[in-house]
């Protein structure tokens, strides 16, 4: 087959865009950083998400160590059932507990872990019973409002 | 008086018939260059000539605006995020707006202009001579042999354009984040690759992009060969090309991001 300098420029124009491509899925996007590695799932149930997403980032001691790979309404129990799944270089005891956090005032919304102290790990598929719902900010407030007029009540 | 509303009102009824007749005839067009599409794909090199005339002669527009575009987000970023001490996040903000929005939007308007204007008045002036009449007397069909490979070449470089376009946007953005105010680079890097998703973000760039490079293909070929055989009826059809493709293109916008966007990621 003869070869045309027009099929040199078209190669070279499919591989510039297919570079492009890559670049922005590994170099702008998370793929690669997110799938490379080999995740167990576990469950924890809340009381309030709050505004929590899926794909919310999970942290302990400040590293991320997973993502939030599910949210669903649990309609036995009237709780949230969060699934996160956990990358498997890290293990956690069977008694880590799970609280929803805000990174910095009005930040997002992610998932902290504090590990606990039993000798035997979490496995995939198995349940975070500790947990902490969101701090609902309207709530908060409620309280205050609450406990200052009790206060006041109780001067007079 | 009663003349002259009555002109207007002619006159705007005729327009509106006119436009609804054009839109019936290019969707016709657009099924029967499909339906001759299979010479394009046993004579591939046509489609890869044409890809090299709309897609290869774009490249230095499209990187350079890009490039442009990218260094104008990150100052116009910086300068905004800075009240908030968020610099920072000033890849977040050149990515996700490039990805999804700028990248597909602004490579397919000049896409439109640089060689959809081009392809009308190739199309309109092969009809004025009577290019297109000659091959069909020669029972080769204009519409396998001229048109469809021009439409396949407009569908497959208009994603990598698009893609393109954003990668020298980004490109842009670190050059001005980075290089020039000294946003941190790892901060820079990571909270773009923590907020851009693949699938969601990227993935919905390159579908926006083939989606206008259908339309904009398919306008600037309907144009053309539409257009009445005369120096004015393909200029006025060129015109026509670059108008109707960038409202198009940013009507198909707003229907798309509409669909894609959901609250819940």
């Amino acid at each position: 087959m003869e070869r045309t300098t027009i099929d040199l420029w078209f190669g070279a124009f499919v591989l510039a865009g297919f570079a492009a491509l890559l670049v922005l899925a590994l170099k702008v996007g998370n793929l690669g950083a997110d799938h490379a590695n080999s995740v167990y799932r576990v469950e924890a149930r809340f009381d309030n998400i709050g505004g929590l997403k899926v794909r919310a980032p999970v942290r302990s001691s400040g590293v991320l160590v997973g993502r939030v790979a599910d949210i669903r309404f649990d309609n036995d129990r009237f709780q949230a059932s969060v699934t996160l799944a956990l990358d498997a270089r890290y293990g956690f005891p069977k008694d880590t507990s799970a609280s929803i956090l805000t990174s910095g005032l009005l930040g997002e919304q992610y998932v902290g872990l504090d590990a606990g102290g039993d000798e035997k790990k979490l496995k995939d598929g198995d349940r975070i019973t500790i947990t902490q719902s969101a701090v609902v900010l309207e709530r908060l407030i409620g309280q205050f409002l609450f406990s200052k007029a009790q206060e006041d009540g109780a001067k007079k | 008086m009663i003349s002259a509303l009555r002109g207007t009102l002619v006159r705007i009824g005729h327009n509106f018939i006119e436009n609804v007749w054009r839109v019936g005839a290019m969707a016709r067009f657009f099924a029967m260059v499909l339906l001759a599409s299979g010479t394009s794909f046993r004579r591939f090199r046509l489609v890869m000539r044409e890809v090299y005339f709309t897609g290869v002669l774009s490249l230095i527009i499209i990187m350079v605006s890009g490039l442009f575009v990218g260094m104008v987000l990150g100052l116009q970023g910086f300068e905004t995020l800075q009240k908030y001490g968020a610099q920072e996040s000033i890849g977040v903000l050149v990515s996700l707006s490039l990805v999804r929005e700028l990248g597909p939007v602004v490579s397919a308007l000049l896409f439109a202009s640089r060689a959809g204007s081009a392809i009308t008045a190739e199309i309109g002036l092969m009809k004025a001579t009577e290019q297109l009449t000659a091959m069909d007397m020669m029972a080769v069909s204009p519409t396998a042999r001229v048109i469809a490979p021009r439409f396949w070449a407009g569908v497959i470089s208009m994603p990598m354009l698009a893609a393109l376009f954003s990668a020298m946007g980004v490109f842009g953005g670190y050059l001005v984040g980075v290089v020039l105010v000294g946003v941190d680079n790892g901060a820079f890097w990571s909270q773009m690759q923590a907020a851009v998703d693949f699938r969601y973000d990227v993935m919905s760039g390159v579908v926006k992009s083939l989606v206008f490079g259908v339309a904009v293909t398919v306008i600037a070929t309907f144009e053309g060969f539409d257009a009445p055989p005369t120096a004015e009826g393909v200029s006025g059809a060129t015109t026509r090309t670059v108008v109707s493709s960038a409202l198009t293109i940013l009507a198909l916008d707003l229907v798309l991001t509409a669909f894609m966007l959901r609250g819940d990621h």
